[in-house]
């Protein structure tokens, strides 16, 4: 029981070493070439060698991510709380954002890139645009969804909408909040490096855009690994957080 | 109207609603011709099949729902909107997962007045009103605890403490303990019994168990399938204060039986039987 629990916990690592290792042992064995698939040994002397450089990148990468997440949370609470809170609205709204949230991002960036010319402006704007839906749609659906019992155990009393909304929808939709964040994070790096790769003079994404010119596929793949690294902890922070928060909503057999 | 009309706490005349304009001019009532007096801190049970319109008489006795048709006085006045003097509970105790079962007791008064202007002041003789209640429907103890490490009757209990934390007048419960086991049901029966003993605020209870609506009301009326109106009225002559004995005496079982008889008479009530004189 107990040993299989830990096995469960260890697994994800283990697989994880398992898969580094088969791919260095293939490449090796197949004697693939480093420009086509480079081994993970040879990704890790590039992360040696090109230290100071990977670090700038990311570090420029993480921080226009966070700045259109930022956004994104601040947009994507108020749409949210907006469409969730009133019938309206959300009808108003909603199937346009749904329109929107169809076009692919990858098509905007040149039309951005022409409003805000080469650099940190179009990462920051289709960060926000690629992560802003999920936490609107996760903040509405929390609001939206109210037992007709509760409402009338609370409008009996004279309750407000504003009254339900603070006491009941708000704490209900945290959950949701929470739990889109974690996606909606994921997103956000995604569009900082498709900015980064097609508008970019700095990022993760230009780097691997100019390595991969260049032939250089470990550097490429480098930066694959910092990018992946980054998002995953972000990921792990917001559900960690989640967690933490709001934990009523993890217990088994509460039901509603 | 009727001798006591003068005096009824709830006064029903005439009363008829569809839910909307459309019904309404189909002629679609949920309830029809509801006429009714009942007593001050007089424990009434509505019994009826599904979809009778029970729940609708709820709406409009707590002025969630106005009539469309008819007049309905409650404690005197007309009813215009929401009555503060009701608490309502349901079948799904609907508690607030993320509070602990004295803040879900709390709730109202954090949105009714005169509660809700004091509510940061006197928060305190508030939390100790909430915790005597839940003492005496028996969790003690669990007034800590959130509603997910409850069992389904305690947390229909604590449903019941919501709906009186604030003193209503009158308490209104649709199927309470429907979906309880037949143990825990009679245990809430016996406290409900005894909180509206120690309080004779009025009570509607809806319920589907004759039994149920025996032993606890006054005054048991029985709904004919929709469109709803209240077809029989039985007021229930067995002495108080009732033990859980006296549901097996022949007393009781006669009532039950005579309820029954009617509910049966009321299904065979369909267009077939309605077509020979
Ligand atoms: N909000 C509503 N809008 C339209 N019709 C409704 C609504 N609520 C209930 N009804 C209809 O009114 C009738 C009575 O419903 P209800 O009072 O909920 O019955 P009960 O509680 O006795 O099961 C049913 O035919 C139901 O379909
Ligand atoms: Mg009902």
């Amino acid at each position: 029981m107990n040993a299989s629990r830990h096995f469960e916990r260890w697994a994800p690592v283990l697989l994880a070493i398992a898969l580094v290792l088969l791919w260095q042992v293939g490449v090796t064995a197949f004697q693939v070439p480093d420009f086509i698939f480079p081994s993970p040994l040879q990704i890790a002397q590039q992360f040696n060698e090109f230290k100071g450089p990977l670090l700038a990148a990311a570090w420029a990468t993480f921080w226009v991510t966070m700045v259109g997440f930022g956004l994104a949370i601040a947009v994507g609470v108020m749409l949210g709380f907006l469409i969730g809170s009133s019938r309206v609205a959300y009808a108003a709204v909603y199937p346009l954002m749904v329109g929107f949230n169809a076009v692919p991002k990858a098509a905007i960036v040149p039309i951005l890139v022409v409003w805000f010319g080469i650099g940190i402006g179009p990462g920051i704007l289709t960060a926000f645009l690629i992560s802003f839906f999920p936490i609107m749609v996760n903040i509405a659906t929390g609001l939206a969804t109210l037992e007709p019992e509760l409402e009338d155990v609370l409008r009996v009393l004279g309750a407000r909408r504003w009254d339900v909304l603070v006491k009941v929808g708000l704490p209900r939709a945290m959950p949701y909040f929470y739990g889109s964040l974690k996606i909606a994070i994921t997103l956000a790096f995604v569009g900082t490096v498709l900015a980064e790769m097609t508008a970019g003079d700095s990022g993760i994404g230009n780097l691997i855009q100019t390595a991969g010119s260049q032939q250089r596929m470990p550097l490429a793949f480098a930066g694959l690994v910092a990018i992946s690294v980054m998002a995953m902890a972000m990921y792990e922070l917001f559900s960690w957080i989640e967690r933490h928060t709001t934990g009523w909503a993890h217990r088994g057999s509460q039901g509603h | 109207m009727t001798a006591g009309a003068q005096t009824a706490f709830i006064d029903f005349q005439d009363v008829w609603l569809a839910y909307n304009d459309e019904l309404f001019a189909a002629g679609q009532f949920a309830v029809e011709a509801i006429d009714l007096q009942v007593q001050p801190g007089e424990f009434i049970a509505i019994v009826g099949p599904s979809g009778c319109g029970k729940s609708t008489f709820m709406k409009l006795a707590t002025g969630l729902r106005g009539p469309s048709r008819g007049r309905i006085r409650i404690d005197g006045q007309p009813v215009t909107g929401p009555l503060k003097i009701s608490g309502m509970a349901f079948q799904a105790p609907s508690l607030l997962p993320w509070r602990t079962t004295v803040d879900n007791v709390l709730l109202p008064l954090e949105i009714v007045e005169p509660y809700r202007s004091n509510f940061k002041r006197k928060r305190k003789e508030y939390e100790e009103r909430a915790r005597k209640l839940l003492q005496k429907v028996g969790l003690a103890g669990y007034e800590d605890k959130f509603p997910w490490q409850l069992s389904g009757g305690m947390q229909q209990r604590a449903s019941i403490c919501r709906a009186l934390i604030h003193e209503p007048k009158m308490l209104l419960l649709d199927e309470p303990f429907g979906a309880l086991d037949a143990f825990t049901r009679e245990e809430l029966w016996c406290i409900l019994r005894d909180l509206w003993t120690e309080q004779r605020f009025n009570v509607i209870l809806v319920t589907h168990d004759l039994r149920e609506s025996v032993f606890l009301a006054d005054t048991v009326y029985v709904m004919s399938k929709s469109p709803g109106r209240f077809v029989v009225k039985k007021q229930i002559e067995l002495p108080r204060p009732r033990e859980l004995e006296i549901t097996y005496t022949r007393e009781f079982t006669d009532i039950v039986l005579e309820l029954r008889g009617h509910i049966g008479a009321i299904r065979k009530t369909s267009p077939v039987v309605e077509a020979t004189p």
